[in-house]
């Protein structure tokens, strides 16, 4: 197998970076360990009531299922390149 | 000098009599703070989402606190969580089923247990609450706080006169008992939602 080399080198770098882009990205926008956010909710206090008022803005933050699917694809891109050995180069005696 | 006497007694008792009168609180907030804000346990982490199309009439006596009746309306679409794909979930057929029962709504029958000291009176509500078409008669306890003459303040408008009442409450209901996926995904989402209340309720001109 001339091609497995280069393939097995592809999925391995490729796993490594979807791993860890995906870790980046999701500690770059909070680490948040809960489910995603589309909308993140602040507190407010209506001075003059006291009343909790809850605001949303619209923002996305990723959740853990975010980094559980990245993480997981490129253990899974890293694992497949296992599949692909290295050419056994013949020894002589 | 007795005319005098009998029109300044008739205009005292006049405006003692309107002053006493109940007051008719509208509950659809000008400045939008009004929301009743629900929590569950559910796997990974806690749902916390708010409900903000409140609107609705309660009729206040400050000096019978224990006469208020009034009905609360919450637009069911209105509620929201943090997550768009749990809030499809919460508005569909399976959840709350939005788009046939529009409206979650709390009628108050009956205060009991009423305590007043100065402006707050803390109650039990009785009361009919609908979700889901589902109509069951509950008691909530409420803590009820008017604030006369305050509305114009709070619009930034002190010349416009008008009084406010604010209602503060926190119960519990199984979402079963609804008809809510009764038995069903109660290791996911736990079958009993803790609902807040925290909503004023303006009176101009009162």
């Amino acid at each position: 197998m001339a091609t497995s080399r280069p393939i097995r080198k592809v999925l391995l770098v490729s796993g490594l970076l979807v791993a860890g882009g995906t870790t980046a990205f999701w500690a770059a926008k909070g680490a948040h360990r809960g489910w995603s956010q589309h909308r993140v909710p602040h507190k407010q206090i209506d001075e003059f009531t006291g009343l909790e008022q809850i605001t949303y803005e619209d923002r996305y933050v990723p959740g853990i299922e975010v980094l559980a699917g990245g993480v997981g694809l490129g253990v899974a891109l890293a694992a497949l390149s296992l599949f692909f050995h290295k050419p056994k180069t013949a020894t002589n005696p | 000098m007795k005319h005098r006497l009998l029109t300044s007694l008739i205009v005292l008792g006049t405006s003692l009599a309107l002053h006493a009168a109940p007051i008719s609180f509208d509950f659809k907030d000008p400045k939008g703070v009004n929301a009743i804000q629900f929590h569950l346990d559910s796997l990974l982490e806690p749902i916390s989402g708010t409900a903000g199309g409140v609107s609705g009439t309660v009729t206040f006596d400050p000096a019978n606190p224990g006469a208020t009746t009034g009905k609360i309306v919450v637009a069911a679409s209105s509620l929201v969580v943090s997550n768009a794909t749990m809030t499809e979930h919460l508005h569909s057929k399976n959840w709350l089923d939005v788009a046939t029962y529009p409206e979650i709504t709390f009628e108050v029958t009956k205060l009991s247990d009423v305590k007043t000291s100065g402006n707050e009176t803390t109650a039990t509500a009785a009361g009919n609450f609908t979700l889901r078409g589902v109509t069951k008669e509950i008691s909530v306890p409420v803590k009820l706080t008017h604030l006369a003459g305050a509305f114009g303040k709070r619009i930034n408008k002190p010349e416009v006169k008008g009084d406010l009442l604010v209602i503060r409450g926190e119960f519990t209901i199984n979402r079963g008992d609804f008809g809510i996926q009764p038995g069903k995904n109660e290791d996911k989402v736990n079958p009993v939602v803790k609902l807040t209340l925290g909503i004023v309720g303006s009176a101009p001109g009162a």
